[in-house]
């Protein structure tokens, strides 16, 4: 599934997450977001989650008050694409156990941590969940211990 | 406090600053803040500031100066400080910077660090962020990976690697054997990777590809293993195993079996197998099922596999989910032209989907409606699409009139349905209509010459209900203009019969003429009709003499200019006025503006034959008075009759700008020198000469014109001619077979030649005819040809 970038913003557009995959200038980071953010708020409640947009397909989906939305490639699946978002939501939510948008926001970094243990360059790594799971728990237990004073 | 509550108290202080300026001030102290601690020496908070400056960056502040940060905690020993220390890498810093180099030797380190986590994020930096020269660097490290390291770290390399390919796509073959051989690993992590890296070689190189195609079974096996293997807790995903692997390894078989027939073969029964074991009742099988589907219309599958496809689609747009019914429309649309047959059987379900309530799923319903129309299903397909379009929202409208309009030129079942058509087109969505369309509809009008009846009291029944919408009025005014007089009749076989009294048609010319609604070329429109009229009817020519000459002080300059026009038509050449405005010819499709006949061939040949010879039958004396009257032609002796395929000949169609200048037409008219001709053939009477019109380096056009001095006319003259091989030869069709007697007509043909090597040009002509009761045929040879007249 290669993805262009992976966005989470909120229902009033403070973006919560940004994960770009292709080296692209700040300048035009930004303005991707304020289209993405105002085309996926601007859409009816019970539409289909793929949009065009320039020459990318666009897939979307709400989470509670999280928007998670990506662009991919024009032969890409896009039903698998919603497959992936949702994995990335299970993981949140096996982590933070009832993940909330709350908990994203405060520990922004794990939920970096997380995505980095599931895709690579774009692409899934890893399609088991208990896989991924223990990963993040081993590099958790990795930190805490080269966090303590004594540790090399 | 411990640092990182530190983190989460100034995100909480952040999130409490209740307007934008306060939010600016927070910022900035604490920006300065960690600037001041980027400073010091290593007090073990620098992950924590590094991560309060991310969190800033989020939110859309300038964080530059925490980029030489991040490289020296990547390069620290601590595994905390190097995992923030990448991430802040992965996010301020790419490719275009400078510090970015920096990096790569600690990377070069940490990728064989003896923790795996450790070289994970190597990894994982390396393949979201490495530029080309970092890829280049670093390859054979990743090789080195790739081969002999644990599955965790097989399945970040793999797409590492990927990564790396897509920077320096001649690493690739660095990769080749390593990928081969990871095909047969157990991990799905690792299988998954050893895909993607496949499929990524194997798309970049013609080569790399044949090779894999050797690879062909072994797929087969792993997806036939994932498709009926029992309930594989791991992996499973709403009962599908691994649709991710699935996918891919669906994805990498399109490739390799493309335009290959053994290929394609080897894999058309697990493409069956999948497409009928797959539970598509949530959106993990559908997502299987849609790649399969890709597959198989992709590659070369047998012909029942194909239509197994398309029936999953056509169950894919029965599916509660829009979104699977929005994806099934998208695929349905790309093989519509290839699978047209399979994909009318669902047509009924497409059509339905214009009701839709999801502005997309109507977009991709009305391009497939659009692509299925055919001469069979014209009839009840249009009323939908008339249906759809009372209904469909604005940014729609336009395609959907402009594809209505394709589709009913091209299957009309008959002239009164097609007029209709437009008509209704025109009163739901008259606004959204391109502008070719009131030309062309008052072209179709004109050749549906059983029709004018009917169709002059349809628009007039529009025009007196509603003159908002300015391309339905256009057409409904010149029509009362042309066919004015069948209005006033009354009888009408086609519809039920109206008295129309002559105020009434004028009452509501003026209303337009009138009306701030109107648009100037309305208006102009509006005129020309009631000028028309003043020859069709009888009682009222005094107003319509008033109304022209109030608009002679106009201030619309063009309305002003007819109507000053129209004025001196009434009142100096009254005796013209009625051939002026007689009856118009059938209008040509291509005409307007062209003088160049060929593209008219095209489209004439296209149109019902009955036309052709209403052509040939209408009127044109009245044009040959006028130009005789008014004494602009000199020398130009063109027949009258004209010819299908030319009409330069004929004087003056309609322009195409607001309908019908009548005093216009004959401004297309030049007179030319007349160039030396030579004569070729002299026999029996009959005289044949040729004329170079135009000569350049590579090519010449010629006329050749055929008299005849005899007291009886020649008949079935036909030119034939035959050039050297080099030379292309376009004979244009005659001007006519019939050369009248005593000399008082000619025929003429133009002849086309392109001499793109520049041999000597050379002809020979055959001309056959027949003359008093005797066929003649003659052959002549040209060697030489006369100088152009310029």
């Amino acid at each position: 599934m290669t993805m262009h970038f992976l966005l989470l913003f909120s229902r009033q557009g403070k973006l919560r997450l940004q994960k770009w995959f292709t080296p692209i200038p700040e300048r035009e980071k930004k303005k991707i977001v304020r289209d993405m953010t105002t085309m996926v708020l601007g859409r009816k409640p019970r539409s289909c989650n793929f949009l065009h947009w320039k020459d990318l397909k666009i897939v979307y989906k709400k989470y509670a008050s999280l928007y998670f939305c990506c662009g991919l490639d024009a032969e890409e699946n896009e039903l698998l694409a919603l497959e992936v978002l949702h994995r990335y939501v299970e993981l949140l939510d096996k982590y933070f156990g009832n993940v909330c948008e709350l908990d994203i926001i405060f520990n922004f970094e794990k939920a970096y941590f997380i995505l980095d243990e599931f895709l690579l360059g774009g692409e899934v790594q890893e399609t088991s969940k208990q896989v991924v799971s223990r990963s993040i728990e081993a590099s958790d237990m990795l930190q805490e211990v080269s966090e303590r004073p004594c540790s090399r | 406090m411990s640092p990182s509550v530190r983190l989460q108290e100034m995100i909480r202080v952040i999130r409490g600053a209740r307007t934008q300026g306060e939010e600016r001030g927070v910022i900035q102290r604490e920006c300065a803040a960690i600037r001041a601690q980027f400073r010091q020496a290593d007090n073990g908070t620098r992950s924590h500031n590094l991560a309060k400056l991310l969190y800033v960056h989020m939110l859309g502040y300038p964080a530059h100066f925490g980029q030489m940060e991040c490289v020296r905690l990547i390069a620290s020993p601590r595994y905390n400080e190097k995992r923030v220390g990448y991430l802040g890498a992965m996010m301020l810093l790419d490719e275009k910077q400078d510090a970015s180099l920096l990096i790569t030797n600690s990377i070069k380190n940490d990728l064989s660090h003896s923790s795996q986590y450790v070289q994970s994020l190597a990894l994982c930096t390396l393949g979201c962020m490495g530029s080309a020269e970092m890829c280049r660097d670093l390859a054979p490290e990743i090789d080195r990976l790739l081969r002999a390291s644990n599955s965790y770290i097989k399945k970040k390399a793999a797409l590492c690697a990927v990564h790396i390919v897509r920077k320096v796509p001649e690493l690739g073959e660095l990769f080749t054997p390593a990928s081969r051989s990871l095909l047969s690993e157990k991990n799905h992590g690792v299988l998954h990777g050893a895909v993607v890296l496949i499929t990524e070689l194997c798309e970049r190189n013609p080569e790399t590809l044949e090779q894999f195609r050797k690879a062909v079974p072994e797929l087969v096996q792993i997806m036939k293993g994932l498709v009926m293997s029992g309930y594989s807790p791991e992996h499973n995903v709403a009962g599908i195993s691994d649709p991710f692997l699935q996918v891919r390894i669906l994805r990498l078989l399109r490739i390799l079996g493309r335009n290959n027939e053994t290929a394609s073969d080897a894999v058309n029964d697990l493409l069956a197998q999948v497409a009928t074991n797959t539970d598509s009742s949530k959106t993990a099988g559908s997502a299987v099922l849609y790649e399969t589907v890709l597959t198989v219309m992709d590659i070369k599958s047998e012909s029942g596999l194909r239509v197994l496809a398309v029936n999953i689609l056509g169950r894919f747009l029965l599916n509660n989910d829009r979104n699977i019914r929005y994806i099934s429309m998208t695929s349905l649309q790309k093989i519509v032209q290839t699978d047209h047959n399979a994909v009318q059987r669902h047509r009924g379900t497409i059509v339905d989907c214009l009701k839709d309530q999801d502005a997309s799923v109507k977009r991709r319903a009305l391009e497939l409606s659009l692509a299925l129309v055919s001469a069979v299903n014209i009839r009840s397909l249009m009323k939908e699409l008339l249906l759809f379009l009372s209904s469909c929202p604005p940014e729609l409208r336009a395609h959907t009139t402009s594809g209505i309009f394709n589709a009913a030129e091209r299957y009309a079942p008959s002239q009164r349905w097609h007029i209709d058509t437009i008509l209704h087109v025109l009163t739901t969505a008259g606004g959204d209509v391109r502008d070719e369309t009131v030309p062309n509809l008052i072209q179709l009008i004109t050749t549906a010459t059983e029709l004018h009846c009917y169709t002059v009291h349809k628009l007039y029944r529009a025009l007196i209900a509603d003159i908002s919408v300015q391309s339905l009025v256009q057409v409904a005014c010149w029509c009362i203009g042309e066919y004015g007089d069948l209005l006033l009749r009354g009888e009408c076989e086609e519809t039920e019969p109206v008295q129309v009294a002559e105020d009434d048609v004028l009452d509501a010319l003026e209303t337009v003429l009138q009306s701030h609604m109107s648009s100037p070329a309305t208006r102009g429109f509006a005129l020309t009709a009631t000028m028309k009229l003043s020859t069709r009817i009888t009682h009222n020519v005094d107003r319509i003499r008033s109304i022209v000459s109030i608009y002679g002080s106009c201030i619309d300059v063009e309305l002003q200019q007819r109507a000053v026009e129209y004025n001196a038509l009434f009142k100096k050449y009254d005796h013209m006025r009625a051939a002026v405005l007689e009856r118009m010819p059938v209008i040509d499709k291509s005409s307007p503006g062209h003088t160049n006949g060929e593209s008219a061939g095209g489209s004439i040949k296209e149109m019902e034959p009955t036309k052709r010879t209403q052509e040939v039958v209408l009127p044109q004396e009245p044009a040959n008075q006028v130009c005789d009257l008014l004494d602009l032609l000199g020398g130009s002796g063109e027949p009258p009759q004209p010819s299908p395929a030319l009409s330069t000949t004929m004087l003056g169609p309609v322009s195409s700008t607001a309908g019908g200048d009548l005093l216009d037409l004959l401004g297309g008219l030049d007179v030319t020198p007349v160039p030396p001709s030579v004569i070729v053939y002299e026999k029996n009477g009959v005289t044949l000469k040729l004329q170079t019109d135009r000569q350049t380096d590579t090519g010449m056009t010629i006329t050749l014109t055929a008299t005849n001095s005899t007291d009886r006319e020649i008949t079935s003259l036909t030119l034939q001619a035959a050039v050297p091989k080099s030379v292309q030869l376009q004979m244009k069709a005659p001007s006519g077979d019939v050369i009248p007697a005593h000399g008082l007509g000619q025929v003429t043909q133009t002849v086309l030649l392109n001499n793109p090597n520049k041999v000597s040009l050379k002809m020979r002509v055959r001309v056959c005819y027949t003359s008093q009761d005797f066929v003649c045929q003659d052959t002549v040879q040209i060697d030489s040809f006369p100088s152009p007249a310029w």
